[in-house]
């Protein structure tokens, strides 16, 4: 295949994964990995090393609108990726030395994990009991304000969402995406932030994140610029596209129909990696 | 009470900059991924690629000194990995501006667990992890 034929397919194949990523809130780097390997042949270790520079980015290109919908608490994210940060780089650093078709069945399984999340109807486990001891120690209790007033919350066990998040950034390393859906469990179940500050929380962290295991990845040559620039450039613009699609439309129905395509894709990058074929 | 409403504020005010210095530096390197695939396409259309099987020694550009020396012979594959470079630093920017504003509110305790989130990123610019 040829330089420009690449690009092109890369760059059409990217902007709809960053299109309907954004749609569904699942991200971008759940769907490039696949179309990279299962549809183009490229090896696992180039696609993870594209798709963790595409999680930066629309990380890091969202923010500025989610600041004006919901309020980070930075303390938080600050507090909790100190176990992202360390466990993205073990991540990326061990990735390597995996059989692919170990890291294929891996993907494939926190894909289907993903596409059940994205189904399931989110529930605010959210009070304002704020007796939790570490919580204070590390003052992470906090408020956010709403029409009816300041709204406090209180954070719940520290522990438990410090350790979740570790396999968050664990996984994140090895993968190269963001892992959105299971920092959802650490800061909405275990954690019981309301949504309002645990999905910018959970935003600030993820650009932070992966900026750690991506220079591990650069450092091992695992960032070719031949795959790294169609995936970026193309998830930003179907990001970008995506969030102001989704001020205007419902997108329940395109979550249900998407959780299939994504249960397929699993199953393809489970099997083939089962069959040694990745 | 009021002290919370101030902190609160300032914290919002903080992050508006922020939010906007995030995409400023998003748009910027993008840009200059831009220009980069611009000349690469020009000057490697034609080429195969071949990405099957992964070979660490084959990316030319996987160290920063590396890129630069690229840039200044203007090669295209040095100025996409350079873009793709201050693209990664874009959200380390997020966590320096943190600890100023944790200095600021003389919360230390944060500036120390910012500092510390910091180290581990500098660590992993050394070249040494990988082996």
């Amino acid at each position: 295949m040829s330089v420009l034929l690449f690009t092109i397919i890369v760059l059409a194949g990217a902007f709809l994964a960053g299109l309907v990523g954004s749609l569904t809130g699942l991200g971008g780097g759940v769907i490039i990995i696949p179309l990279l390997t299962l549809g183009l042949g490229v090896d696992i270790h180039y696609a993870i090393g594209a798709s963790i520079i595409s999680v930066i980015a629309t990380s890091s290109g969202s923010a500025a609108a989610y600041v004006k919908e919901g309020i980070t608490n930075i303390r938080i994210g600050m507090f909790l990726e100190i176990a992202t940060t360390i466990s993205a780089v073990l991540g990326a650093i061990v990735t390597v030395y995996i059989n692919p078709s170990y890291i294929a069945v891996l993907f494939g399984s926190i894909l289907l994990f993903s596409a059940a999340m994205m189904v399931r109807k989110k529930v605010d486990h959210s009070d304002d009991n704020s007796t939790g001891m570490l919580a204070n120690l590390f003052k992470l209790n906090g408020s956010y304000p709403t029409a009816a007033g300041t709204v406090k919350y209180g954070v719940h066990n520290v522990v438990g969402g410090f350790l979740m998040m570790f396999v968050a950034g664990i996984i994140s390393g090895l993968l190269g995406i963001g892992s959105g859906a299971l920092k959802v469990i650490a800061m909405d179940n275990i954690m019981r932030l309301p949504f309002k500050v645990s999905t910018t929380t959970s935003n600030f962290m993820m650009g932070v994140t992966a900026a750690a295991s991506a220079i591990v990845y650069l450092h091992r040559g695992q960032i070719d610029p031949g795959i790294a620039m169609p995936v970026t450039l193309g998830v930003l613009t179907g990001a970008t596209v995506g969030s102001k699609l989704l001020v205007k439309m419902n997108t329940d129905k395109l979550k249900i129909v998407f959780a299939v395509v994504v249960t397929f894709l699993a199953l393809q990058m489970i099997y083939n990696g089962l069959a040694g074929k990745l | 009470m009021k002290e919370i409403g101030k902190h609160y504020l300032a914290d919002k005010d903080i992050q508006v900059i922020l939010g906007t210095l995030l995409r400023v530096g998003v748009i910027a390197s993008m840009a200059i991924v831009f220009v980069g695939a611009v000349i690469y396409l020009i000057v490697y259309h034609n080429d195969t690629v071949d990405y099957h099987k992964f070979d660490p020694k084959k990316t030319e550009y996987s160290s920063i000194s590396a890129i630069f020396q690229g840039l200044s012979k203007l090669d295209s594959k040095a100025i996409i990995q350079f873009g793709t470079v201050l693209l990664i630093f874009t959200p380390v920017t997020r966590i320096v501006f943190s600890i100023f504003s944790f200095l600021i509110e003389r919360d230390y305790l944060y500036v120390l667990i910012g500092l510390f989130v910091l180290c581990i990123i500098l660590i992993s610019l050394s070249n040494k992890l990988v082996g």
